[in-house]
């Protein structure tokens, strides 16, 4: 009974350090679909991206992956900007419907992964680090620290992008152009402008969420249609334009996955991520915290 | 009704010059295209017909390839024809049920749960043993066909061939008729659609149910084709990938553009694939897919049908 | 003689916002109502939510004799409720003949199902467009259109559906003086083909030339309903909307 509630309480504390992870990746699709209303389906997709090039600087250059997927924002940044102009001039401009941009990303998702297995090959890809395999105990709790260090590097960026949003003029310029585009233009910014820059941080934060994934996890370049559901299910469940609301989505979907891995085996926990997306669309589509 | 006709001598025609050429290859080929045409005429009807995106493909053709697995196993000595029947209705009664929970809400969510849609499927049965699981399942391909004699093959050709009589027909008669004008309103405005009088939940529902049974039987005859299934083959993105691409680059206004897309896109696969290399095939449909929806949204039929 | 159209109480709110608080307005067989107000007033709402599209959370809607709550908005114009949007939307990819084609297909041919079919339908299209002047243009696509032409489609559609309510929502906005009398005769032609119309409008001449009853919406809540004369002089309607 003790050995259950102890495997328990380490299965809930894994799922919430996870969640947190989880909060990392999807806030990117928070911002792009949730605020641009762009239907970002590729995200995965560039968070492996991500992970591939912390792989790099880790294996090749000896580098840690958080430094290098810092090291490497810059360039996301760029790659997003110049990914949401494709997108404007394609479909955004011609206000075509959205069955192109959708067929759009799919693509972008599809090249992306046969063009990492081109590269790199099928094999799984693990990064080194100090704090990949010990773990922090806490008295009766057991934290892996593989898990706890990408925790930390996702609340910062939640927090940091959070504080942007609400703090600076570029910030606050994202927010009223999710809600109301013709206001924006009346107060001298241009949408398009702004949706580019958000695009871009979008994009960004998919590097330092690759980071972290290769560290909590071994990665091959299929895994990223497992993490579509997830980042989706995330985004409705904590309802679109809050982020507050996606990090605890993230957090239950963590704990959610965590226990079913523990009790009935990881080869379920891909089905709970969907599972949850498709009851959240029947039930409550607007979910915890939406508008 | 001349139309059906005349598909069905077009079919009769290929089947007996694949015949008198009598080559295996030919065939295997040739059930590869057939059934892209399928499955992209299928995707068609509730995607260029309705505008609603259906990334699952995966799920229906599986639960079709599926059930033929588990029928087999259960029933052996089932005819395909009445397990391609039987995969049909299991497809496409999933799809009124997906449907049914998301179509209520905007097209986009409805794509979403699609992709989820997939992955649940494939998560179920790569954990149910009875088809074999994660490990697999081999079927036995009988070495000779039944009714034509010659190889098992031909047999699985023409069965395809059949279908792809029946899902053209379809899709040409929708095309004329007041349900192929209703999902054109939706597809333009559902909105106004619904203002004008178009019961819009019903008319999506039949898209859905038609498309998740069309491709159902589609996915009916693969254990036989493959001799070995499993999950990381059934549920292959190519296949996704495939069904959408080919009626985006053939055109996704007509009946036309899904077989001239699969024609075109499978014989440049085929032909890539002997000459260079299985995985640069695989990556040609993705990135014609995304040069086509920027560049050419209307398609290759598009492109030389003259505009009103 | 009951009224065509009943709405009791009306109301619907946007999360905290009140768009409409107890609307009661009664529309009679056969009369040519204006609806005027300042934006955001909630006419647009209104209409959404009488003829569907919206869902109201208190009050009823009465539509000869039935109640219309719970159904949905194409359950609504095969029951002879039809609009057209404010801002006009076409079916972009069907030509002019066949953006009419859909509702004739649902509202009129669903009704009694046995009595159009094949030829009957194109010529029914036709003559359709006939009476807005479109006839012309039949096999046109809606993006070769001018302004006017696409609110007199937009207005076509809706008569496509034979309707015995008419709601024209701001079919003239920025319309010129001449192509705005064009309308003004066509709703009126319409009317005395014996389709109630609701004319909702900022033109002030329109709305006086047309209506036999003027109702005023201000912030959510009606504030006047009578004949045209008497309103405009409400002192009320005057400082709520008029103009000083």
């Amino acid at each position: 009974m003790a050995v259950s509630l102890d495997l328990l309480m380490n299965a809930v504390i894994s799922g919430l350090l996870l969640g947190g992870f989880y909060a990392a990746v999807s806030i990117g699709v928070a911002i792009s679909f949730g605020m641009l209303d762009i239907v970002n389906i590729a995200h995965p997709a560039f968070i492996l991206l991500g992970s591939y090039v912390a792989f790099i600087g880790n294996t090749v250059f000896g580098i840690d992956p958080i430094v290098a997927a810092a090291i490497m924002l810059p360039a996301f940044y760029l790659l997003g900007m110049a990914g949401y102009q494709v997108y404007y001039v394609a479909f955004e401009r011609r206000d075509d419907q959205s069955l192109r941009g959708l067929s759009f990303f799919f693509g972008v998702l599809f090249i992306t992964e046969v063009a990492l297995v081109l590269i790199f090959g099928v094999d799984y890809r693990t990064v080194q680090a100090p704090y990949i395999g010990p773990s922090l105990g806490l008295g009766l709790f057991d934290l892996p620290l593989r898990l706890l260090v990408p925790f930390l590097v996702s609340m910062v960026m939640v927090v940091g992008l959070q504080l942007f949003l609400s703090r600076t003029f570029v910030g606050r310029a994202v927010q009223a152009v999710a809600q109301d585009q013709q206001a924006l233009r009346l107060m001298a910014a241009n949408p398009t402008k702004i949706k580019r820059i958000a695009f871009g941080l979008s994009i960004a934060t998919a590097s330092l969420a690759g980071a972290c994934l290769i560290i909590i996890q071994p990665v091959e370049p299929s895994i990223g249609r497992e993490y579509i559901g997830r980042v989706f299910a995330i985004c409705v469940l904590g309802g679109l334009g809050s982020f507050p609301g996606m990090v605890i989505a993230a957090m239950t979907l963590g704990i959610a996955e965590s226990l079913t891995a523990t009790f009935f085996g990881p080869s379920w926990a891909p089905a709970v991520a969907f599972g949850i997306l498709l009851i959240t669309l029947a039930v409550r589509p607007s979910g915890i915290l939406g508008r | 009704m001349p139309f059906t006709l005349v598909l069905i001598v077009v079919a009769a025609a290929i089947f007996a010059s694949a015949r008198w050429f009598d080559s295996s290859y030919g065939f295997f080929i040739g059930y590869v295209v057939v059934q892209y045409i399928v499955l992209g005429t299928a995707w068609n009807i509730l995607g260029g017909y309705t505008g609603y995106v259906n990334f699952g493909i995966t799920a229906f053709f599986a639960i079709g390839a599926y059930s033929t697995v588990a029928l087999h196993k259960l029933v052996p000595t089932l005819p395909l024809p009445a397990m391609i029947v039987v995969s049909g209705v299991l497809a496409g009664l999933v799809g009124l049920g997906t449907g049914y929970l998301t179509l209520r809400l905007r097209g986009v969510f409805f794509s979403i749960a699609t992709l989820a849609l997939a992955v649940v499927v494939q998560t179920l049965i790569t954990n149910w043993d009875f088809v074999g699981g994660a490990r697999g399942a081999y079927v036995l391909r009988p070495r000779v066909a039944p009714l034509i004699g010659g190889e098992y093959v031909q047999y699985l050709f023409l069965l395809m061939l059949g279908m792809g009589v029946i899902v053209l027909a379809t899709a040409r008669a929708i095309e004329r008729s007041a349900l192929g004008y209703g999902f054109a309103a939706i597809r333009d405005d559902e909105g106004a659609a619904e203002a004008s009088g178009v019961p819009t939940l019903k008319l999506k529902l039949i898209a859905t149910t038609l498309s998740g049974g069309f491709m159902g039987m589609a996915g009916a005859p693969l254990p036989f084709y493959v001799t070995y299934l499993d999950p990381a083959s059934g549920f292959s993105l190519n296949y996704a990938v495939n069904a959408i691409a080919m009626p985006l680059i053939g055109g996704t206004g007509s009946w036309l553009g899904p077989v001239v897309g699969a024609v075109l896109v499978g014989g440049l696969q085929e032909y890539l694939r002997v000459t260079i290399s299985s995985a640069v095939n695989v990556l040609v449909a993705g990135v014609l897919m995304v040069a086509f929806v920027i560049a050419a949204p209307q398609g290759i039929v598009g492109l030389f049908q003259r505009k009103r | 003689m009951t009224a065509l159209l009943q709405v009791a109480g009306l109301g619907k709110r946007f999360g905290g916002f009140v768009a409409l608080d107890a609307i009661d307005l009664d529309v009679q067989q056969g009369e040519r109502l204006g609806l005027i107000g300042p934006n955001g007033s909630g006419k647009s709402t209104l209409v959404n939510c009488v003829c569907g599209t919206l869902r109201n959370e208190s009050g009823s809607v009465h539509f000869a004799d039935e109640a219309l709550d719970g159904l949905s908005a194409h359950q609504r114009t095969r029951r002879g409720l039809a609009r057209s949007f404010q801002l006009p939307r076409p079916f972009a990819s069907l030509s002019l003949a066949e953006n009419v084609r859909i509702p004739l297909l649902y509202t009129v041919k669903a009704r009694d199902s046995g009595a159009l079919a094949g030829a009957a339908i194109d010529a029914r299209c036709l003559d359709v467009l006939g009476q807005v002047g479109l006839a012309g243009k039949a096999e046109r696509l809606p993006r070769d259109l001018t302004q006017i032409e696409m609110r007199k489609l937009e207005l076509a559609r809706a008569m496509a559906a034979e309707p015995k309510l008419l709601i024209a929502d701001e079919a003239m906005a920025g319309l010129s003086h001449g192509e705005v009398d064009e309308i003004i005769a066509l709703l009126i032609r319409l009317n005395e083909r014996g389709v109630t119309v609701i004319m909702i409008e900022h033109i002030m001449r329109a709305v006086m030339e047309f209506s036999q009853r003027l109702a005023v919406l201000v912030a959510g809540r009606k504030i006047a309903d009578g004949p045209p004369k008497d309103v405009v002089r409400d002192p009320e309607v005057v400082r709520a909307y008029l103009g000083e």
